[in-house]
């Protein structure tokens, strides 16, 4: 008895089980559809007026076939993998299904087994069976606002034979047999690009597999490594600027890191740009805590590739530095930390104002896991090293924030930590530490001043712009002619007001 | 053009600006850019030119945020550079405000780019726009190029035919460029383009570039092209359509994407009317089946909200439905989706009136009975509320019968949204189905929701009666609800007891002086003594509310003493309540009451007429 074919009798049994159960299994059934209704079946486009599809009958196992006749059964089988099931039927083609997923587990058997089966003939035909498979239109999210850190994904239907599918493929791939450069005929940039997009699926069983595969792909392939670059670049700017909504964004990122890893030095205009326009806007996606990780890794190797690039990463990470949102600032402050484990420290010279000026910030931050995550970097034994050095600059632009915050947290375990930074602080340079202190409360006065009087400035010119917007409005018909005129008067009120607030600002 | 300022003074403005600019905290650089208007009025046209937009110019680093400011300001500093002469000197900022990566930047450069070049000259478009937006479609990176997009339509009327010819080549380019990003921006405004452009060029170069991007790899390409071919079909000739777009269009129905398909479906009115009654019948009918037939459920959705087929030409559509579509709307009844059942019942009814009585009693009614039942109240709610489409064919009897059972079920939901929605279409019902019929079957479901246990509900109902009142009539209010409204209070619940009054705000006006007085004053005075400050105040202010209604003895010897009395409630509300009641009723002489000298000349008439008239 072949393993292909189901055993008729309980495939009989089956139905008839589930007619005398008939309520309830119907009853679960319909609600089954319901609450998928027709979603994920966009492979099966206007079935419903589209033909059944055909039944297919199990054909003799490979094993049993003479080798002649090995080469011809197996393209029989690969062809016979093309027919299409409908699995949000579940009732109908159930011997069929079978039938294809028995086959289909054969075929991954024989691919990784056997030498020698991998014929040149063979290779338009795996592709279109993989192709007709795996490739279709991912059908509408049934959540549609679904939230990939709370909601459960919607599987793939057709999973148990998808997944033979994808298995089969990547043996294919993997076979000693396998040649490059028969197959890029078939495995072409047109196949590249829809296997790209299969990435955006909520199943994130099928996601792994294509990771694999494309790294298989970008691995043997190698006229198509630019190509793949390229395209997820795109994935990866409709993201960013256009949808925000992409499945498959982690899975990519994990597939560059390794791709960045193997980057030839000095580095391409091509892939700097990359971490540039790509990998540091990144930083601003609303769904960053599901592929931080991974993003991080890649900004990481990319400064250990290079570390000239050390300056306007930072830089750039600290433009798109959260405003609001305090779980990226731990994540930010993370990547940071990741960067700085790695810098060398003539790049750490160059950066450490501007980086300290937003870790003194976040220092500060009412938010307590914000400051606790900025205050641990003072336990890195390399950062710590990296400030003694540098203290003369980094100490007055730590110290305000850290004082301030040492009395007034309403956190008691930050009050403690920040305790233990400034202990550190005054024994790196004690003298400045002093000095700091003596200053704080004057510099604190000057700046409020300065506070007041920018505010009294905008004040003012909020004023002029009222009597110049009502100017306007008077002589709106004649404003070509009057326009001069207005513009003297209020340019001298500007500047007394000015020049008096200037003047005494100076004073100081 | 002088500003009228000379020496060091005329540094502080922008000194001031650019001391700002640099400050570390973005609100405060934010903060001057917006007032970045009053700094150039400051400046003068000329040095606003000459130095200040140089600067901005130079220093476009920033924040996204600040760029968007500064972006939009730009779009009206026309008069600020001196006028339509000099708006060319807006271009270079905004230029680059144009190739920035931030979507919202580069769109809001473009919006005032779109809008600065109405006030170019047609030299200084040649001259200065035009050249930008070369410049911009040729650029290295993916930004400036999709900006570009969205800037050739509005240049190109305006134009020799030379420059008009290099940007069609120009547009040709973009719409095959690398980045799916240009392409989608080019898709987008291909109609938009069209709409410009010379009938002769709209065949022979829009038409190539409509066909090859509504083929893309990318469905996200494909789909604008969708609304793009909308545009064109209503630009070109009735002969020329099923030449030059048909196959295209009936491509991107049968599209393997659900996204493209959905936009079909979802600009299917449109597409009717750009192409005429002609090519409707013979060939979207046909793809709209495929459309109600289709295996997802967004796209069943979009193309249900269309069945009423509006464009279709007016001989033939009552056939067309009949035979073509209706058979689909009977399938779509049962559909497993409750999206597209509900969109399908928010305009089924409209059906009956283009098939006439006979038909709608055999295909339609059966129908609408399906979806009365169904299992989502949204489905019922859509039928129910759109009932008159069908009275005014049929007559509602028919479905009067079905329709009880589904009432008294939304009437009854645990979502008090869905109960809300149902007594909103109760006014409209109980006129369809005649005051026997509501006697009998609704009126108590009306009585029941003033005892609701959420406040919307009660206020609703409240509202609710008012216009049945106003349907029935007096008479019958005064045998079938007011007792009930009386009634209750003498509830224990005081909030079943406001709501008595609250009825008879909505009720004293349609009952008319001789109910309110007889029937309604007396329970309303009777409350003044709750023990309740809620209700007392509430008894105040229905006073007011039903004052008007009154004659003037039943105020002056009934409402004026109750008033009084209110008045110096202990509790605050209530006194305040009454005061104002008496002084928003004039009830008393003037010198009496401190409001006096808040009184208009009108209400000092009022008085004199009540004076006079008293006997």
């Amino acid at each position: 008895v072949s393993l292909a074919s189901p055993h008729p009798a309980l495939e009989m049994s089956a139905i008839s089980a589930s007619e005398k159960v008939d309520g309830f299994t119907r009853k679960s059934v319909r609600k089954a559809q319901r609450q998928r209704g027709c979603q994920g079946s966009s492979q099966f486009a206007a079935s419903s007026s589209r033909p059944a599809a055909p039944e297919i009958s199990a054909l003799p196992q490979l094993k049993d076939a003479s080798s002649t006749e090995q080469h011809e059964l197996f393209m029989q089988k690969l062809q016979q993998c093309c027919v299409m099931f409908d699995f949000y039927d579940t009732v109908t083609d159930l011997k069929s299904k079978e039938t294809k997923r028995a086959t289909l587990s054969e075929l991954v058997d024989y691919v990784s087994t056997n030498r020698g089966v991998l014929v040149e003939p063979v290779y338009p035909e795996i592709t279109t069976m993989v192709s007709t498979n795996i490739f279709r239109t991912l059908p509408p999210s049934e959540n549609p606002d679904f939230d990939p850190e709370e909601d459960e994904p919607t599987l793939e239907a057709s999973w148990p034979h998808m997944q033979l599918v994808y298995e089969f493929f990547l043996r294919f791939l993997e076979n000693p047999d396998f040649q490059p450069s028969t197959a890029k005929r078939y495995i072409d940039q047109k196949f590249v690009l829809q296997l790209l997009e299969l990435f955006d699926t909520e199943d994130p069983r099928e996601r792994e597999f294509i990771k694999t595969v494309l790294h298989r792909i970008y691995g043997k392939f190698l006229g198509l490594r630019a190509f793949v670059r390229k395209q997820i670049n795109n994935i990866f700017l409709r993201y960013i600027y256009e949808t925000e909504h992409f499945n498959g964004v982690a899975e990519l990122l994990e597939i560059l890191g390794s791709i960045i890893n193997g980057f030839a030095l000095p580095l391409k205009a091509e892939h700097k740009q990359f971490l540039m326009k790509i990998l540091i806007p990144m930083h601003t996606a609303k769904g960053l805590a599901l592929f931080h990780a991974q993003l991080a890794y890649c900004v990481v190797q990319f400064i250990e590739k290079d570390p000239t690039l050390t300056e306007v990463v930072v830089r750039g990470l600290l433009k798109f530095w959260p405003k609001t949102c305090s779980q990226k600032e731990v994540m930010f402050l993370g990547e940071i930390e990741e960067i700085l484990d790695v810098i060398e420290p003539t790049q750490f010279k160059k950066i450490q104002e501007p980086l300290f000026k937003q870790i003194s910030k976040c220092v500060s931050s009412p938010h307590f896991q914000v400051a606790e995550r900025a205050l641990y970097y003072w336990n890195n034994e390399y950062i710590l090293s990296l400030i003694e050095e540098n203290n003369a600059k980094i100490l007055p632009i730590m110290f305000g924030n850290l004082y301030r915050i040492s009395k007034e947290h309403w956190n008691p375990t930050i009050v403690a930590l920040v305790y233990n930074v400034l202990k550190t602080l005054m024994e790196m340079n004690s003298k400045l530490f002093d000095e700091l202190t003596a200053s704080y409360k004057c510099d604190r006065q000057r700046e409020k001043k300065k506070e007041q009087e920018r505010e009294e400035l905008w004040r003012k010119l909020d004023e002029l712009r009222l009597q110049e917007t009502s100017a306007i409005q008077n002589n709106r018909h004649e404003i070509q002619f009057t326009y001069k005129n207005t513009t003297k008067i209020l340019t001298k009120e500007i500047f007394l007001a000015v020049r008096a607030i200037l003047r005494h600002m100076s004073k100081l | 053009m002088g500003t009228g300022t000379g020496g060091d003074d005329s540094l502080y403005p922008i000194a001031v600006l650019i001391d700002e600019l640099r400050n570390e905290d973005v609100q405060l650089r934010l903060n001057s850019i917006k007032k970045l208007s009053t700094i150039a009025l400051a400046l003068g046209v000329e040095r606003t030119r000459t130095e200040l937009l140089p600067f901005l110019t130079d220093t476009i680093y920033d924040e996204d945020e600040v760029l968007l400011a500064l972006a939009e300001q730009l779009g009206s500093f026309t008069v600020l550079v001196g006028g339509p002469e000099f708006v060319h000197c807006l271009l270079p900022p905004l230029e680059s405000l144009a190739t920035v990566e931030e979507t919202v930047v580069r769109d809001k450069a473009v919006e005032s780019l779109r809008k600065i070049s109405q006030e170019h000259s047609p030299v200084d478009l040649e001259v200065h726009f035009v050249p930008l937006v070369k410049r911009l479609a040729s650029g290295d990176w993916f930004t400036s190029r999709t900006s570009a997009c969205g800037l050739f339509g509005v240049c190109y009327p305006r134009v020799s035919s030379t420059v008009k010819a290099e940007i069609r080549q120009h547009f040709r380019t973009l719409c095959s460029d690398d980045t799916p990003m240009v392409r989608r921006a080019a898709s987008s405004k291909l109609g938009e383009f069209a709409k410009v452009l010379e009938l002769d060029y709209v065949k022979s170069d829009i038409i190539p570039l409509f066909t090859a991007l509504a083929s893309d790899e990318q469905d996200s390409v494909r789909l604008l092209a969708v609304e793009a071919g909308v545009s064109i079909a209503a630009l070109l000739p009735q002969e020329d359509l099923e030449d030059l777009v048909m196959p295209t269009l009936r491509q991107a129905a049968e599209d393997k994407s659900w996204r493209v398909r959905y936009m079909v479906a979802d600009k299917f009115s449109e597409l009717q009317k750009a192409v005429g009654p002609e090519i409707t019948k013979n060939d979207l009918v046909p793809a709209f089946q495929n459309l109600l037939k289709d295996c997802e459920a967004e796209v069943r959705t979009a193309a249900a909200n269309k069945v009423k087929g509006e464009v279709l030409p007016e001989d033939s559509r009552e056939t067309i439905i009949m035979t073509h579509i209706l058979p689909c709307v009977k399938e779509l009844v049962s559909d497993t989706n409750q999206h597209v059942k509900s969109a399908l019942a928010s305009v089924i009814m409209g059906l009956s009136t283009i098939l006439g009585k006979d038909n709608t009693v055999e295909h339609l009614l059966p129908l609408f009975l399906v979806q009365l039942k169904d299992e989502y109240p949204e489905v019922r709610l859509n039928i129910i509320s759109n009932l008159d489409c069908v009275n005014e064919v049929i007559g509602i009897r028919q479905l009067s019968q079905s329709l009880l059972p589904a009432i008294v079920e939304l009437a009854e939901d645990a979502k008090w949204r869905v109960r809300l929605a149902i007594i909103e279409y109760m006014p409209l019902l109980a006129g369809q189905l005649g005051v026997e019929f509501f006697d009998e079957k609704l009126n108590s479901l009306c009585m029941a929701w003033l005892i609701d246990h959420v406040y919307a509900i009660r206020e609703a109902a409240t509202c609710n009666l008012m216009k049945l009142v106003e349907k029935f009539g007096a008479e019958w209010a005064q045998n079938t609800i007011v007792p009930k409204v009386l009634g209750m209070a003498n509830d224990s619940n005081y909030l079943h007891r406001m709501t008595t009054l609250f009825c008879i705000n909505a009720l004293s006006e349609v009952c008319g002086q001789e109910i309110t007085t007889k029937h309604m004053l007396p329970v309303v005075l009777k409350m003044s003594t709750d023990q309740v400050a809620n209700v007392r105040f509430n008894v105040a202010r229905c006073l007011q509310k039903i004052g008007p209604v009154l004659d003037s003895s039943a105020l002056q010897a009934e409402v004026k003493p109750v008033l009084e009395k209110l008045a110096t409630d202990q509790d605050m509300d209530v006194k305040y309540f009454a005061l104002e009641a008496i002084s928003g009723m004039y009830l008393f002489n003037l010198p009496t009451y401190i409001f006096s000298e808040t009184f208009s000349f009108s209400s000092i008439l009022f008085f004199f007429f009540s004076f006079s008239l008293s006997p």
